[in-house]
């Protein structure tokens, strides 16, 4: 640790500074014609067709070649025209574009396969307003071979979901705060602080399934073991979710002018009417829209509630008592374990829709984080 | 006399009010409860899990010991997540310079919100996802590469499913493509302005800039961000339970075969009793002890580097 730093001063460490420009050859660029690239763009693209056509093999192939072709005839053509320096440049351009929409293609994918599977199902009031209780094999056969309607929804996960991860926020955000309140105004640099510090970042990284197991293991010693209920879920989902409020928290409170701290102190406010008052409220929309963002992140969890609350196919609305069901684990249980295995597609339908009804929570949760941060942020006086 | 000497102090001192007092106790108490909840996690977890260290080696399950039974669901773990890790790490530096450098501010906002949406994404519907419509898919490749490189042990015997620990490490890498993406995204904005320019002014093409001056300051938080998604694919629970077909352990990553610590947990926790529950809360152990590690290491490597990237 030490030696870089007495290298710095002393001749060899400029090499080492410079290390990275090595390979910058100082050579003249001549001037590009216009369009060249939209030129090379159009040649692979007519390439790829005429390849397609004449060799119909799968359209993906087709593509990836096309793009190869792209990205080496960008360099060749630019090598000519205007030098190695430039071919570079914009071989470099083609291949972060093309890794941009190789993220996108996925994303797209998921979106189209979640709405075509389970949009329409998502959408059946009867789909919400239903539970699986009674729900067996034999009214997915009938579904599937007499058309007669889909019975059994995913009520009783859309409450689960609700109840768990209200549980979970109740704890969380009240400990998330204060702890973010206690590391910005309180602790500042000493001892407790820097290892809080630390021990949320290493809370960050516990996977969600170890979580779950601690859960399990806490209420399997207080109440008996194989303990499983809703609030054993939302102790668990608050493990994952208080290190995020902490971390958005901190960086909103830390943000607030310090000049605002000191005027109220200085009118003799007390320091916590000064937090509560005046730190707080400047904050406001940030830490709303933080704590909203951890809200959509524990939402969709499921491992941690397959271990700690377990599985029912009734509506359970008391979470102290008994396993319950949550939107997650009924995709999970219908997509993996179908209700009638001669008969997969009414289960699959159920777990796409709940699936959709789980994409659309977390859009509008993101969607909310960022509103509230942009029409409450604080006015900036001129 | 003791009561002179303790009021001295407090009348020269800011007023101790009842609020105050409460209001600091309170966020003292938060903050000691975040000591708390760790140390609570590691010792719940220890004391579930010595049943299965100290067992008879017969009883657990595969009748060798627990080494035995864990090694497996370790290697395959760690397996998928460095494959997760090298395939999304370039993809996700891309996005992140393309945000950063290349898109217009508009664009780059609304990417910015749509990679989070990436990432809050459950990954149940990864899961689902992926063994529906992205498995299939990767059949022709798997057979592909069974023809053409299948002297090498990874690609001995393509699976016709596509379930295989292979798919699951190429999910993985979608869901962990955002987290990158959004470290790096964060460090390469933050590039000095005058870095750029400079740069720029003695003629640099747009690429040279990147290299010269955007990289070098970024790379320390690109390695941190690749180490938070490594430990977020290690935990990875439901998309590799729902994916992989599980199987022993095997070098073929395109053939059935192949377990990880999560899905392991996941897929037999829910009829797990007795020893066997220990078995798998041990098994967690070690996978939080793996994400530990990886989370300590990554955030070394962040404070190492920054001391001499120079530019912090």
């Amino acid at each position: 640790m030490s030696t870089p730093t007495q290298e710095r001063t002393t001749g060899p460490r400029m090499d080492h500074e410079l290390d990275h420009l090595r390979g910058v050859v100082p050579s003249p660029v001549r001037p590009a014609p216009p369009h060249l690239s939209l030129m090379v763009l159009g040649g692979a693209v007519l390439a790829t067709l005429l390849l397609h056509l004449a060799l119909g093999r799968s359209l993906v192939l087709s593509v990836v070649i096309g793009y190869l072709l792209y990205v080496v005839g960008v360099n060749v053509a630019y090598r000519l025209t205007a030098g190695a320096r430039v071919a570079t440049d914009h071989t470099m351009r083609a291949l972060i574009y093309g890794a941009f929409v190789l993220a996108i293609i996925p994303l797209i994918s998921l979106l189209w396969t979640v709405v075509e599977n389970g949009g329409a199902t998502a959408l059946n009031p009867d789909f919400l307003q239903q539970t699986m209780n009674g729900v067996t094999g034999v009214h997915d056969k009938a579904y599937v071979e007499d058309g007669a309607p889909m019975v059994g929804g995913a009520y009783h996960a859309i409450i689960g979901t609700l109840i768990i991860t209200g549980i979970a926020a109740l704890i969380s955000i009240p400990v998330g705060l204060f702890t973010a309140i206690y590391l910005v105004e309180y602790g500042g640099l000493n001892r407790l602080s820097r290892a809080i510090r630390f021990l949320v970042d290493v809370m960050t990284g516990i996977p969600s399934i170890v979580a779950g197991l601690f859960a399990f293991a806490l209420f399997g010693v207080l109440f008996g073991v194989g303990t499983k209920n809703g609030v054993a879920g939302a102790v668990a989902l608050s493990v994952l979710m208080i290190p995020t409020v902490v971390r958005n928290s901190e960086e909103m409170l830390r943000i607030v002018p310090n000049e605002l701290r000191e005027a109220a102190l200085a009118l003799g406010v007390p320091k916590w009417r000064t937090i509560a008052k005046v730190v707080l409220p400047t904050a406001a929309s940030g830490l709303a829209s933080g704590i909203t963002l951890a809200i959509a992140r524990v939402i969709g969890e499921t491992a941690p509630l397959l271990v700690a609350v377990g599985f029912t196919r009734v509506l359970n609305v008391n979470p102290a008592d008994g396993p319950m069901n949550n939107l997650a684990l009924y995709a999970y249980y219908m997509f993996t374990r179908p209700l009638n295995p001669g008969y997969r597609d009414p289960s699959i339908e159920r777990a796409w829709a709940a699936a959709v009804l789980l994409v659309i929570c977390v859009i509008a949760l993101n969607l909310l984080a960022r509103l509230i941060a942009k029409f409450f942020a604080p006015k900036t006086g001129s | 006399m003791s009561e002179t000497i303790t009021r001295a102090p407090r009348r020269s001192g800011p007023a101790r009010r009842v609020g105050d007092v409460v209001f600091s106790g309170t966020s003292r108490a938060s903050a000691s409860l975040i000591l708390f909840i760790l140390a609570a996690v590691a010792i719940f977890l220890i004391a579930n899990a010595i049943p299965a260290f100290r067992a008879d080696p017969a009883d657990i399950t595969g009748g060798e010991g627990f080494f035995s039974y864990v090694w497996p669901l370790v290697a395959g773990t760690v397996i998928a997540s460095i494959i997760a890790m090298v395939v999304a790490t370039p993809i996700a530096v891309g996005i992140a310079l393309f945000v950063s450098h290349y898109a217009s501010r508009r664009i780059g906002q609304t990417i910015g919100f749509v990679v989070d949406l990436l990432a809050a994404v459950p990954s149940v519907v990864f899961g689902m996802w992926g063994m529906q419509v992205f498995a299939p898919k990767l059949v022709p490749f798997f057979g592909w590469l069974e023809d053409n490189l299948g002297f090498l042990p990874f690609f001995a015997d393509g699976s016709a499913t596509g379930r295989t620990l292979l798919t699951a490490a190429l999910v993985l890498a979608v869901m962990i493509l955002p987290i990158i993406t959004s470290v790096s995204r964060e460090v390469f904005v933050q590039t000095p302005r005058l870095h750029e320019e400079a740069a720029l002014a003695l003629g640099a093409t747009k690429w040279e800039m990147i290299r010269t001056a955007v990289i070098p300051f970024g790379t320390p938080g690109v390695i941190g961000g690749t180490m938070l998604g490594l430990g977020r694919a290690l935990g990875e629970t439901m998309a590799v339970a729902i994916i992989l077909s599980p199987g022993p352990f095997t070098w073929n990553l395109i053939g059935t075969g192949n377990k990880t610590i999560p899905s392991e947990i996941a897929l037999n926790f829910p009829e797990a009793a007795g020893l066997r529950l220990s078995e798998l809360i041990a098994a967690g152990l070690v996978l939080f002890a793996l994400t530990l590690a990886v989370n300590l290491i990554a955030r070394w490597i962040v404070d190492r580097r920054s001391e001499f990237s120079g530019a912090n």
